[in-house]
């Protein structure tokens, strides 16, 4: 068996599942946020249980609108925090105690190797980082999770992403998602998981392998997945609060397809409007001036990213007329690049620093784009619509991309730009 | 459970920000949602709606964020059905959850257009263009996920199977 099948064999209590099989599976850990949760707990109430299946598998987290932006935000953190308290909740991250969930949920240790994760968020693939299979779903479907602990799964068949060879300088772990996009589509994986294995990953951060992972479902993947390895183990060993049985994938596991990729070839990427898989070499992408320039999310909000952007934006200052904002994602990152004196780099080169939120990715409550605006994001979605007016313009790319772009003022290959 | 409707045909790869866009996402009442409904694509959708329609829709409809507030935007607009190439698998789940009739229907993008009449058959998955004359087949749902949509979605179903013990 692959690893997906491995873990929702255990999840399941089965000795071996076939892909397209449903198994009634029991989740190790159930997340909401206050975008999400509100709704399921809505539901949950009118199911007409009184208690929760395990108050110490439930998470919930505020990261979205935060601090609210509005009394409805305010009503939504309301609704979350008193559920927290009535049912003795014992993981509730409340505003400035956590940040974007799926960085809080990784590096607080409530995703261990071999777990079964129920987030509801798309990107809570991002767990596969530490061997977990991690999905999203709704949040009716989130109310019967907090009922029963259970939750009807089809077993998928996994697509293998084969990574060989070392990164060039300024290429990043965003462009290798990015790239593997470009060849799957953004729907090549529906219902499917990707397992991403190589002699590159083991060289990968775990941060890094998150960015991967939290791709997986631009492609339509259910869960994207990384086998545990000894830097996996010696991540979460310190914050396990609880047992955990590491998976790994049988040697002659049955795959559905497998791309074999060389790093060292590929360039930095971008994600141009308005898809994620209209991927190019960002040097293809000429004469792009842009208005807003954006580090964060739950895909490249990570301390790794902020000391890439950090050196870069240590040469010179933001171009004039480009407004750049770097939202740590999660209260320790920020702490953390504060020790480092990255927060300083930020402000003095004419960055806006935001508290950790989902924020100006998610399109809510702040970093809006006007009509006809361009902004270069290291986030994860450039649909329509989705950073503010339905008439501007998002493309993804790494930090670096990003940082090197905002000092250029238009859309640069970090390579040239800076190695010139 | 049959279904009738005049179809509203969209395309591929309808994401759920063009759905219902993150701003509206504060309120928790379905009807406000429904107001907004595919506005990212059609800002008169929500008044094309309101009679009752089938939406029609290509390949990987419902894809990217989770918001359970898509398909309900979408029941609450006058949404009776949705018919599409495939689904993305969130939107998918949560629209049997709440009780959104959605079936996988090969080649129906192309055989559809705008303001054809249908009458779906939910059991046998198929599905009637009586302006065409023509008959299409869905991929039939699992008896357990009728079951979900003839209660109403997972709520009431398992209020019921709670309430039969």
């Amino acid at each position: 068996m692959n690893l997906a099948e491995k873990i929702l064999a255990r999840a399941s209590g089965r000795d071996e599942v076939k892909p397209g099989e449903i198994v009634q599976s029991r989740v190790d850990t159930a997340m909401a946020n206050e975008i999400t949760g509100p709704l399921a707990i809505k539901a949950f109430r009118e199911i007409g249980i009184p208690k929760v299946w395990d108050n110490e598998r439930i998470v919930l987290i505020q990261d979205h609108q935060v601090p609210a932006d509005t009394v409805k935000s305010a009503e939504l953190h309301k609704i979350m925090r008193r559920f927290a308290e009535e049912q003795s909740i014992k993981f509730f991250y409340d505003i400035g105690r956590g940040g974007v969930c799926h960085q809080v949920m990784v590096e607080e240790g409530h995703v261990l190797p071999g777990d079964l994760i129920v987030g509801a968020d798309s990107h809570t693939c991002t767990y596969g980082a530490l061997g977990a299979f991690g999905t999203g779903i709704g949040s009716t479907e989130m109310a019967a999770v907090f009922a029963t602990g259970e939750i009807w799964l089809r077993v998928p068949s996994s697509i293998k992403v084969n990574f060989c060879g070392s990164l060039r300088k300024h290429v990043a772990a965003k462009d290798l998602i990015l790239y593997v996009i470009s060849l799957i589509g953004v729907s090549g994986a529906t219902y499917k998981a990707v397992e991403f294995t190589g002699s590159t990953i083991s060289k990968l951060s775990i941060g890094e392998r998150m960015t991967l992972c939290n791709m997986a479902v631009e492609m339509g993947a259910k869960a994207g997945l990384v086998n545990p390895d000894e830097k996996t183990l010696r991540y979460v060993e310190k914050l396990a609060g609880r047992p955990f049985e590491p998976l790994k994938s049988d040697q002659d596991a049955d795959y559905e397809k497998t791309l074999k990729i060389d790093v060292s070839r590929i360039e930095p990427m971008i994600a141009c409007p308005h898809a994620v898989d209209n991927v190019k070499p960002v040097k293809s992408v000429e004469d792009v001036k842009i208005d807003q320039a954006f580090i964060g999310s739950c895909t490249n909000g990570r301390i790794e990213d902020l000391r890439a952007a950090a050196e870069i934006l240590g040469r010179g200052r933001i171009s004039k007329g480009v407004r750049m904002i770097i939202t740590p994602a999660s209260r320790k990152i920020y702490l953390q690049a504060l020790r480092e004196g990255l927060i300083e780099t930020f402000i003095e080169a004419g960055a806006l620093v935001t508290n950790p939120t989902c924020g100006a990715c998610f399109g809510g409550h702040m970093g809006l784009l006007a009509p006809g605006e361009v902004c270069i994001s290291s986030s994860n979605r450039n649909f329509i619509g989705r950073m503010g007016s339905p008439e501007a313009e998002i493309y993804l790319a790494s930090p670096i991309t990003v940082a090197a772009s905002a000092l250029a003022g238009r859309i640069v290959d970090p390579i040239e730009y800076l190695e010139d | 459970m049959k279904i009738v409707g005049e179809a509203i045909v969209f395309g591929d790869d309808i994401n759920t920000d063009v759905i219902i866009p993150s701003k509206y996402l504060t309120t928790l009442d379905p009807k406000e949602l429904a107001k907004h409904a595919m506005e990212g694509m059609d800002p008169s959708f929500a008044d094309k709606a309101k009679e009752g329609i089938i939406l029609v829709a290509g390949k990987n409809f419902g894809c990217g964020s989770s918001r359970e507030q898509a398909p309900i935007a979408l029941k609450y607009a006058g949404v009776r059905c949705v018919l599409a190439e495939f689904f993305a698998r969130i939107f998918y789940r949560n629209a049997i959850n709440i009780g959104l009739p959605v079936l996988e229907t090969p080649g129906i993008s192309k055989a559809v257009n705008d303001g054809d009449f249908l009458t779906v058959n939910l059991e046998k998955g198929e599905i009637l263009n009586e302006t065409k004359g023509e008959v299409m087949k869905a991929v039939r749902l699992p008896e357990f996920i009728l079951e979900i949509l003839k209660d109403g979605g997972l709520i009431n179903h398992l209020k019921k199977k709670i309430g039969g013990k």
